[in-house]
């Protein structure tokens, strides 16, 4: 059994309520920061537990942090970046469910680290109902000290505020975040500045993941060194993983960063196997913008290495044999699955959530999607296989924000590694594999929570 | 100062100057161009992504080139820095890409368009294009809209470089105008339908490089082409009173900023002068407005051009055997 840093007590009745969880040790490292260490101090213990965010991009955090602009008499900002809407992926979902007093003492700690007054946590339109459960948790924290005015006798004030998106997959980019929560149309900005010098009001602003920001509670409690021990090489910690599609058991599990991907998929511990035991098809591994893999791959490297689950070893290879980590979205197609149909499902959502300001994003999403529409539809040919890759290849890297070549990076993989199927779909008219992929997962229940607000 | 070198000429410019500006000053040539950049308008650029340039060199202090193409008209130059534009093979082919996802959803319906002979969509596709279309799909289509009774807005033209949000955001008073929905249902909008009512409107008809905006007091008038732009000038309590005329004939059919050599205006006028001053004795005439004489309005061209003979079908098989 790997070891829990984040859910370590997901399991205990009550334990998002505010005696329950400070009775197992919650709010210690809010205690630990402001009493006993410096700001710096705790940039430092981040900075040493090699701690990456994971959002997605996987930026080194202390790093990050390190860069924010400290201009005299200007405020500055932490902002927690709630707002998860990559397809198969539902992590911070299940922690914001379960824990939210977490998040909010990572808030707390990772504000004082950043001399930050003020802090938001935006979170996605359609998780309203994890706002009642975060607003509850930060009106314990006010009512019990954590929050507000001169906390612990400490001199140091903070804020938090929760404001809701309204559904857009784009407010989960950063600068479009920081957009929407100044009231405009989230639209991502043209970087430079970039928010740790020109964020939120134009101040400097950090923009973390719901899973960073919780995961600098026990790196503060126990120091970045011993952080640091857990994973391999740069791939430090835990990590939260949303495990959906044709396994046995799907939902969220926190891993030490280094277990190989087979043992992920197979262990009871994890997946659990393939449903129905089946074979295993293909693997987008980190959220349905990095590239899907083949079975051959994603087990192995093309040198023939175990693959495992880190940012280094999934990136192995390069786009050409490789994906990445990504946002921990780890999605299992079994050998029943159409790649084609799976592929028009993905490219139908980014057509969907393109914000619209770049050429390239805003008309080349909504082409491919029409062309995966023709390909299923039975009126494919090969010339139309050969003019995607054309547009992904004239999308990608051309964009104002990632969100172009997240729409393309699916694109591309899937010609790459399943040709053969688009041919045969094209030439036959249909692909042998007929099903879809789909999200199903029973450790989490959304509808449970519902009825206990 | 900066040292940059585009398409291999150096030019020294001051330090915050974009790569963009940089290339204009050396001159067309190399100038990239832009659809959506306008140098009178703040926070401009970015959008179209027809401006993209390859780096290759970073700056002198650190050489490595930049991993992606950037938009020149929203990147700072460094000094040392070497640009590749159309000496670029990755440039003109992204930029190849990115005209043809701008005409993917165009109506080119140019025949029946205003805009025609002075659209910037044109003459992008005329340059930079491929001369053949691969999408077979049907196209995005809105109605037209009125804004006011002097402007209308036909979006299904429209291209989204942002230019008209900009310039109703920060020439003209109270932000009545803006984007709804998103992606390519995306489209410009009075909000809640309000017309933009106040004297600084009618420049978004001048920013606009297509013909999303238009005038209403010249739209069927005339082709471009067959009028004549002159400089004029009148007293003006609200704007500088400096505009170009278009004449045909003795008939002044519209009134427009004066525009550079990059088709931006010099400046914006009002209203007053735009839709209410049309005869000549509202102007000093100053002469006859410079045009690039590359372009169709350029001394009428077509206006001394002898209608060539008309062809036979016995003719065209002749040629084509
Ligand atoms: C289109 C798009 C959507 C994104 N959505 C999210 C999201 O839902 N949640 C998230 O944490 N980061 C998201 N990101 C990444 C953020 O821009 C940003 O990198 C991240 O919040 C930084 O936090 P981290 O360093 O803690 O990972 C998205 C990025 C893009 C381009
Ligand atoms: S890449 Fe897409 S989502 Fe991002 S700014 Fe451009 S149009 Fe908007
Ligand atoms: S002119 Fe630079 S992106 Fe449009």
């Amino acid at each position: 059994m790997g070891r829990k840093l984040l859910l370590e007590n997901d399991h205990i009745e009550g334990i998002h309520s505010y005696e329950v969880y400070r009775k197992n040790g919650g709010y210690k490292s809010v205690e630990k920061a402001l009493k006993s260490m410096t700001p710096e101090a705790v940039v430092e213990e981040v900075k040493k537990s090699g701690l990456r965010g994971r959002g997605g991009a996987g930026f080194p955090t202390g790093m990050k942090w390190s860069f924010l602009a400290k201009p005299e008499g200007v405020p500055r900002y932490l902002v927690c970046n709630a707002d998860e809407s990559e397809p198969g992926t539902f992590k911070d979902r299940y922690l914001m469910e379960r824990i939210p007093h977490l998040l909010v003492e990572g808030m707390i700690t990772s504000s004082y680290a950043l001399g930050a007054n003020t802090g938001y946590i935006y979170v996605r339109g359609e998780y309203f109902y994890i706002i009642k459960i975060l607003e509850q948790a930060i009106s314990e924290a006010y009512t019990n000290g954590w929050l507000g005015k001169n906390i612990l006798g400490t001199g140091y004030n903070l804020d938090l505020y929760v404001q809701c998106g309204a559904g857009a997959y784009i407010c989960g980019e950063e600068t479009a975040l920081l957009e929407s929560l100044e009231g405009k149309r989230g639209n991502p900005r043209i970087k430079p500045p970039f928010p740790a010098v020109k964020g939120l009001w134009e101040c400097p602003t950090v923009v973390n993941n719901v899973e960073t920001i919780a995961a600098v509670v026990p790196i503060v409690n126990d120091g970045g060194d011993a952080y640091a021990a857990i994973g391999i090489g740069k791939s430090t910690g835990t990590k939260l993983i949303s495990a959906s599609g044709h396994i046995k058991k799907p939902g969220v599990y926190e891993i030490e960063l280094g277990v190989s991907v087979e043992e992920f998929i197979y262990a009871d511990e994890y997946c659990g196997g393939i449903l129905n035991d089946k074979k295993l098809k293909a693997v987008v591994a980190g959220g349905s913008s990095v590239p899907i893999l083949p079975a051959d791959l994603i087990l192995k490297t093309a040198s023939g290495e175990k693959r495992l689950m880190t940012y280094e070893s999934l990136a192995d290879g390069g786009f050409a044999t490789g994906t990445m980590l990504g946002s921990g979205g780890f999605i299992v197609m079994d050998e029943s699955t159409s790649i084609v149909k799976n592929l028009h499902t993905f490219a139908r959502f980014y057509h969907h959530e393109s914000c619209g300001q770049c050429s390239p994003c805003r008309e080349g999403t909504g082409w491919m999607e029409k062309i995966l529409h023709k390909i299923l539809d039975g009126h494919g040919t090969l010339a139309d296989v050969d003019l995607l890759w054309d547009i992904q290849r004239k999308i990608e890297g051309n964009t104002i924000c990632p969100l172009g070549d997240a729409a393309a990076w699916p694109v591309a993989s899937a010609i790459r590694h399943f040709k053969s199927e688009f041919e045969a779909y094209v030439t036959n008219r249909k692909s042998i594999p007929d099903v879809k992929y789909y999200f199903h997962c029973n450790n989490l229940d959304a509808a449970a929570a519902y009825s206990s607000l | 100062m900066a040292k940059v070198t585009i398409d291999g000429i150096t030019i020294e410019v001051a330090d915050g100057t974009t790569i963009l500006q940089a290339a204009r000053m050396i001159g067309p040539d190399v100038a990239p161009p832009t659809m959506c950049y306008y140098s009178k308008l703040k926070t401009s650029g970015g959008y179209c992504r027809t401006c993209l340039v390859e780096v290759s060199k970073g700056s002198e202090k650190d050489p490595r080139p930049m991993p992606k193409l950037v938009a020149s008209c929203r990147t700072g130059v460094m000094d040392g820095m070497e640009v590749k534009n159309t000496s670029s093979e990755k440039v003109r082919d992204a930029r190849a890409g990115v005209v043809e996802f701008l005409l993917l959803n165009h109506p080119l319906d140019c025949p029946v368009c205003d805009q025609a002979g002075e659209c910037h969509l044109q003459d992008l596709s005329y340059e930079h294009g491929n001369y053949k279309t691969r999408t077979e799909f049907e196209r995005r289509t809105f109605d037209k809209i009125d804004i006011g009774n002097k402007i209308q807005l036909h979006m299904t033209r429209c291209i989204l470089c942002y230019r008209c949000v900009k310039t109703a955001e920060q020439i003209t008073d109270g932000r009545v105008h803006g984007v709804i929905n998103r992606g390519d249902h995306a489209e410009i909008s009075t909000y809640v339908e309000q017309a933009i009512d106040n004297d600084f409107s009618g420049n978004v008809i001048d920013v606009c490089p297509v013909g999303a905006l238009t005038d209403k007091t010249f739209r069927f008038k005339s082709r471009v082409w067959f009028t004549k732009p002159m400089y004029a000038h009148r007293n003006c309590d609200k704007c500088s009173g400096k505009v170009s005329l278009w004449y045909k004939g003795d008939d002044v059919l519209r009134v427009t900023g004066r525009k550079d050599q990059w088709g931006e205006v010099e400046e914006f006028i009002c209203n007053t002068c735009r839709f209410d001053k049309k005869s000549t004795s509202d102007w000093v005439i100053e002469g006859p407005a410079p045009i690039n004489r590359h372009s169709v309005i350029s001394a009428n061209k077509y206006a001394k051009l002898v209608k060539p003979k008309e062809f036979t079908l016995n003719d065209i098989k002749a040629i084509t055997d």
